[in-house]
């Protein structure tokens, strides 16, 4: 079984910083499938703030029963494997937060994302940080950081990316970012409207929401901190 | 309870043995699949608990192969708790403070719903092979006749495991406006070839015996008890998991130090299923497991739909809640996987749980923690979305 891939400090605060700006970009009453739900905080968030119609994916059993017993709707499976089985146009949106790198296909992921939701929301460590590349230019050693905390013989994380990266993917997918945000280590959102060097280079972990269509014109507006 | 219900044209009663009983008149016969009729139709069952006044806290269980409807009361015939004890009472799961259960005897069984060893009103003996072959879609029929009589529109939940979940999807299939939730547990779509081959063992079993007679034994005043109890040994294996078994068992000696060089039960799993055989064909009836094996057999429910699963639960509005167990090898986890993904390819309520035990496929009738609060978690949303009221307010 996979270890947690979002350290364990940040998942025992009340309201996790990532998961309020993620919540700040759907809008209400929509219906969300998150993938890799984890023990189901963010579906709670969304069912209890913007009452949406949410369902979930995870892989640990243990995440699952922990889900089902709270109530929500979720069922025990893959990223990598069962995504192909959604029925295209099925929800509003499709969440991936923190999974994105642990996943082997992900190409493939966000494909099958943004053919069952018209928006996806994804977000992802930024392996582009400051402290990554000093890590690995100083020391000369595979980088750990409070983000990216396990060492390289255990990591999950397996196709780590940058900001840049990512918006490289997108755009080769032919998607759209519609609203992305860099959020420093604690979750919080950093400066508005910074260049995309700054984000590449202060963001720790970054939140994209894309939409598959129609074309729209590129707007990079940092999340609302609610 | 029920019997404050009107009982129009048909005929209540009870007895100790079979619970509560409701015989419908000859006009309201079971048509079956296979083109047979089963009139009058007679079913058993039992209730906990207190029926709403919207009628809409019922749940009805269905049970497994050789279960029947006494869920949750002392059994009249073994003497032991009703086989979902664990699961149903008063702050349980299947909370009977809360919700209105339902549990009956399918078509084909042998504690007071029609089935072979019921009498054939056209010969005045037990109907024996002369009754038609039942599926698990002619049982749900027959449920729903039931659960008409009780005068419930519609199920908060139907709820069953390995037979049992094959009812459930049945029901979410044939009836989707009925079934506000369901929970197939241990269960498969279809029934493997696998799957068959253990029953075609069992059935061959039972005729094997000379005591079975062509079916007719009742007549004849004797029963193929030690075909029975072969069939049951054989099916008992498959309930287990090879590493529980291993644990229980291992090689140990029953009550010697030493092999004994005979065909003597010198190992206590011999023992074991030696008493489980023998244990069964005290309470089951030998035509009875003929028929319900075969119904499990012919049970493919995307057959009916066209060769799709997802055709059959197309647009449902039913919450779902489908468990398997990581160690049952019966109806391993990759059939739940098939049903949960016809269910979200047909845009279902979902939620999909594999629990981890090492019960193997009977895990679903004893004390497992995580299946407790994952069912308890289930049915109090589905309840809240139900708007049924809180435990303490009911």
């Amino acid at each position: 079984m996979n270890a947690p891939i979002f350290p364990q400090s940040a998942q025992e605060r009340p309201v996790r910083l990532d998961l309020a700006a993620v919540a700040a970009m759907v809008a209400p009453g929509s219906r969300v499938l998150d993938v890799g739900c984890g023990d189901g905080a963010l579906l709670k968030l969304l069912a209890e703030t913007k009452q949406v119609d949410g369902r979930g994916v995870e892989l640990s059993q243990r995440g699952v029963n922990d889900c089902v017993a709270k109530g929500l709707s979720v069922i025990q499976g893959d990223a990598d494997t069962d995504l192909r089985d959604y029925p295209t146009d099925g929800f509003d949106y499709v969440i991936l937060s923190q999974t994105l790198q642990a996943t082997h296909h992900p190409r493939q992921v966000l494909v099958d994302m943004l053919r069952i939701g018209r928006r996806a929301i994804v977000s992802f460590p930024n392996f582009g940080h400051w402290k990554v590349r000093l890590s690995l230019l100083a020391k000369g050693r595979m980088p750990q950081t409070t983000t990216l905390a396990h060492a390289w013989y255990d990591t999950p994380n397996i196709h780590l990316c940058t900001i840049r990266d990512f918006v490289d993917l997108v755009e080769a997918l032919g998607a759209h970012i519609e609203r992305g945000a860099a959020l420093d280590h604690a979750g919080a959102p950093i400066r508005v409207n910074a260049p995309w060097w700054v984000w590449n280079l202060f963001g720790a972990q970054a939140i994209f929401l894309l939409e598959r269509d129609p074309p729209k014109k590129i707007s990079l507006i940092a999340a609302k901190n609610t | 309870m029920a019997n404050a219900l009107p009982a129009i044209e048909t005929l209540s009663s009870s007895d100790p043995l079979n619970g509560r009983i409701v015989e419908f008149p000859l006009d309201r016969p079971l048509l079956t699949d296979g083109g047979g009729c089963v009139a009058p139709l007679t079913i058993a069952y039992q209730t906990y608990g207190e029926l709403n006044a919207q009628r809409s806290n019922a749940i009805l269980l269905c049970h497994a192969l050789t279960g029947d409807q006494h869920a949750a009361n002392v059994h009249p015939l073994t003497g032991k708790p009703g086989w979902w004890d664990v699961m149903v009472g008063p702050g349980k799961p299947f909370d009977t403070e809360r919700y209105f259960i339902v549990s009956s005897n399918v078509v084909g069984g042998c504690l007071g719903t029609s089935g072979p060893s019921s009498i054939n009103p056209t010969t005045g003996h037990a109907y024996g092979l002369d009754f038609p072959v039942v599926t698990i879609r002619d049982m749900v029929r027959a449920q729903a006749m039931l659960i008409d009589h009780l005068g419930i529109d519609q199920l908060f939940c139907v709820a069953g495991g390995s037979m049992g979940g094959m009812q459930v999807l049945q029901w979410a299939a044939s009836y989707p406006e009925r079934v506000f939730s369901a929970m197939p547990i241990a269960t498969a779509p279809k029934h493997s070839s696998q799957n068959i081959a253990f029953h075609e063992v069992g059935r061959q079993a039972v005729m094997a015996d000379p005591d079975w007679r062509g079916g007719r034994y009742l007549e004849q005043g004797v029963r193929p008890e030690k075909g029975l109890a072969v069939a049951r040994m054989a099916a008992h294996i498959t309930y287990l998991s090879e590493p529980a078994l291993q644990r229980k068992f291992g090689r140990k000696l029953q009550d010697r130090a030493a092999p004994t060089f005979s065909f003597d039960a010198d190992f206590q799993i011999e023992n074991y299923l030696r008493h489980q055989g023998m244990a069964f064909v005290d309470r089951f009836d030998a035509n009875s497991y003929l028929y319900v094996t075969r119904a499990c057999d012919y049970f493919d429910l995307a057959a009916d739909y066209g060769g799709s699963l997802a055709q059959a639960f197309k647009g449902t509005t039913t919450r779902f809640c489908v468990v398997s167990f990581n160690t049952d090898w019966l109806y391993p986890t990759s059939a739940s996987r098939a049903i949960v993904h016809a269910l979200n390819a047909g845009g279902a309520s979902v939620s999909f749980v594999e629990i981890d035990s090492d019960k193997g496929h009977d895990a679903f009738l004893v004390y497992e923690p995580d299946f407790i609060a994952t069912t308890r978690g289930f049915l109090e949303a589905a309840a809240a979305a139900r708007g049924l009221p809180r435990a303490e307010e009911a």
